[in-house]
């Protein structure tokens, strides 16, 4: 197999989108679903290629909570901890998902597995508390039900 | 003949296991010979019978709800196929009473069909306010809107039809309409639901708009955390381009409509209005100082509409059935209606289609069924989380924008979240100066530096330091978040504050008189 020169592939990645009027989103986007972060070796070809400062592109990927420039564990588990979840025993929730991954918000089990993060609403309020596993969302999920789902994403991790 | 057979592909429902059903009727079928065909639909906003399974009958639709993919079987040898009786029936859909007291409007579509077949949309309607427009001036369909009364969905309920004017009014070779799909609010969830089970109307919506304003270009300003409504909006935008509603002559109207989604990145904060024109340009989400008003001057500095997904998903019925169809809904100047969104600690969570008008414990008990937890409800967060917390003196109070706001609180999007009496308000207060303070974008001190301060005298005053000076320190500061902040994100987080202080002192240690006195 031949190895693909990791500078190249951002670089087509950044290509594919700069054309579009106000790309850093996409850009970074594209970046994030292929290579799991953003690196930081990336930051110089995006500013190139927007014509903006090294600076400008460090000040949007920090802004956002979605964009990370460290790579995470295999999969992200999102825990929702706003107003509608928290009516519905989200903190107990919240508690028993750090541990059993053995982790605090932002970090990551100690398998690589999993990097826990909070999110502010996932529009699962009318079945709440609800978590996001990658593209995947769960609804109504007691601590026995976060238990399973875990099981399940171990499994096809 | 084969049996339809409807399985929603709503994300609410795929949270709680509806492909898994899907696949066991699937299977099932197969195994009994029996001939069914499933269609994905949307969401009817049921949530609480999620995943609610219907068969259409001769009689109509039958539902069947919550579903999990080990009832299958057994719902077979109950000849559900032919809506038999079964503990998960619930009869005929549109005759649960939850739904049957509905007034749907915008929703009029959802969960009746297979959300991307055109056919479907054309057979119910979809289309007529859009090709009623393209042979309409600019000026005219400005007209139909205003006189329809319909305000902003947003939250801050300006008058849609004089915003559309000032655009149009605006002189420029390049203008925009943007959709605001960053639906930020916990306990709201109509904007998410609607994308994932009618886009068509949104789409219709925007064509509407641009040939309203002159705008040629429209973006939906999507959040990152809503994939499944991505996916559902790109291959709609797909499939409407392909069938000439959008393009260099959208709909036959000789006008070219071209239409975009584009992903946030998980900011709050790019929920308004111009942080989101910042985001979408390809920057920081940092609100902008106005005026100049986005109207005037807003994405890439071009005339540009900004409304929410309700907003433009309402203009279609209005073009379609005119304006006075939907003015005469509604109450005040709160015209038209509102898809309020049940959640949190209720038994019945959903999506309820009403007229303005109707009152909070009408939704949160007639509707809602009372607390899922059996519990008393105490206290009731409308508008998201920068609406105030109503106690349940104040639910009476019928909903509507000036109701609302003259007991300091808000309808907003139409968001409302219950809690029981094991809610700690002094928790509550202390985690809307806390998000408030994660989600600044930083532009101005009352917001990023007084949401902080807020954090550390709430907990003075939770740990009893000095409480009555900590409470008019803690007034004074949301007095200075209210006048000072530049958007409504530092200038509401006061509401959630200061009326978890006013109506639930005693959650802060305090006596009630200290509380009024400070």
């Amino acid at each position: 197999m031949n190895a693909i020169d990791p500078q190249a592939q951002i670089q087509a990645i950044i290509d594919a989108h700069s054309g579009l009027p106000g790309a850093m989103l996409p850009i970074l986007h594209g970046l994030q679903d292929a290579l799991g972060h953003i690196p930081e070796t990336a930051i110089p070809l995006i500013a190139k290629a927007l014509n903006v400062s090294r600076a400008e592109v460090h000040g949007v990927v920090s802004f956002y909570h979605h964009f990370r420039t460290e790579p995470s564990g295999r999969r992200i588990v999102e825990v929702c901890r706003a107003e509608s979840c928290q009516a519905m025993g989200a903190a107990k929730l919240e508690a028993h998902a750090k541990a059993i991954l053995g982790t605090d918000w932002h970090g990551t089990s100690p398998d690589g597995a999993f990097t826990l993060e909070p999110v502010y609403c996932l529009g699962q309020c009318a079945c709440s508390p609800a978590i996001r596993i990658g593209d995947e969302v769960h609804g109504r999920v007691s601590c026995e039900r976060f238990d399973e789902i875990i099981a399940d994403a171990r499994s096809e991790a | 003949m084969s049996t339809k057979i409807f399985v929603p592909i709503d994300s609410t429902a795929l949270a709680l296991g509806a492909d898994k059903v899907a696949k066991a009727i699937a299977d099932e079928a197969a195994q009994r010979g029996a001939d069914v065909q499933i269609v994905r639909n949307g969401s009817r906003g049921m949530a609480w019978l999620e995943p609610l399974v219907e068969v259409e009958t001769e009689h109509g639709r039958i539902a069947y709800g919550p579903v999990r993919a080990k009832d299958v079987t057994e719902l077979f040898d109950h000849d559900f196929l032919q809506g038999k009786h079964h503990r998960l029936c619930h009869g005929l859909t549109e005759h649960i009473p939850f739904f049957a007291g509905q007034e749907r409007l915008t929703f009029a579509r959802v969960g009746l069909t297979d959300p991307l077949c055109l056919d479907d949309y054309a057979a119910r309607g979809g289309w007529e306010g859009l090709n009623r427009a393209a042979a309409l001036s600019a000026a005219d369909i400005v007209k139909q809107v205003t006189d329809s009364g319909l305000r902003g969905r947003g939250g801050a309920a300006f008058p849609t039809g004089i915003k559309w004017n000032t655009v149009l009014g605006a002189q420029a070779a390049q203008k925009y309409i943007v959709c605001n799909a960053d639906e930020g609010d916990s306990g709201t969830f109509s904007d998410r639901m609607l994308m994932e089970g009618d886009p068509y109307v949104l789409i219709e919506g925007m064509a509407i708009a641009g040939l309203a304003v002159g705008a040629t270009q429209g973006y939906i300003y999507l959040r990152s955390e809503y994939p499944h409504a991505f996916k559902t909006l790109k291959a709609a935008i797909g499939k409407a381009r392909a069938a000439g509603f959008l393009g260099r002559d959208a709909d036959h109207s000789g006008r070219n409509f071209e239409l975009e989604v584009r992903l946030g990145a998980g900011a709050y904060i790019c929920g308004e209005e111009t942080a989101l024109l910042e985001s979408l340009e390809g920057k920081r989400g940092v609100v902008r100082a106005k005026p100049p008003l986005p109207a005037l001057k807003g994405l890439f500095g071009q005339p540009t509409v900004v409304n929410n997904v309700m907003t433009l998903a309402s203009v279609p019925i209005i073009m379609a059935k005119g304006a006075a169809f939907y003015r005469d809904y509604g109450m005040g100047r709160s015209h038209g209606t509102l898809p309020f969104q049940l959640a949190g600690n209720l038994r019945h969570t959903g999506l309820v289609e009403k007229a303005f008008g109707l009152t909070l414990r009408e939704l949160l008990y007639d509707y809602g069924g009372g607390s899922a937890s059996g519990r008393p409800i105490r206290a009731v967060q409308v508008g998201g989380p920068l609406g105030a917390y109503v106690p349940e003196s104040q639910f009476d109070t019928p909903l509507d924008y000036e109701s609302f706001a003259a007991m300091g609180a808000m309808v907003g999007h139409g968001g409302i979240v219950a809690f029981d009496d094991m809610v700690d308000m002094a928790a509550q207060a202390r985690y809307a100066m806390e998000f408030c303070a994660a989600e600044s974008c930083g532009k101005c001190t009352p917001c990023r530096i007084g949401s902080t301060r807020g954090t550390e005298v709430i907990d003075r005053i939770i740990a009893g330091e000095e409480r009555p000076r900590n409470v008019a320190l803690l007034k004074s500061l949301c007095d200075t978040m209210t006048a000072g902040s530049l958007c409504a994100h530092g200038g509401m987080t006061p509401f959630p504050v200061l009326s978890a202080l006013r109506h639930f002192p005693g959650d802060f240690g305090i006596a009630d008189t200290d509380s009024q006195a400070a």
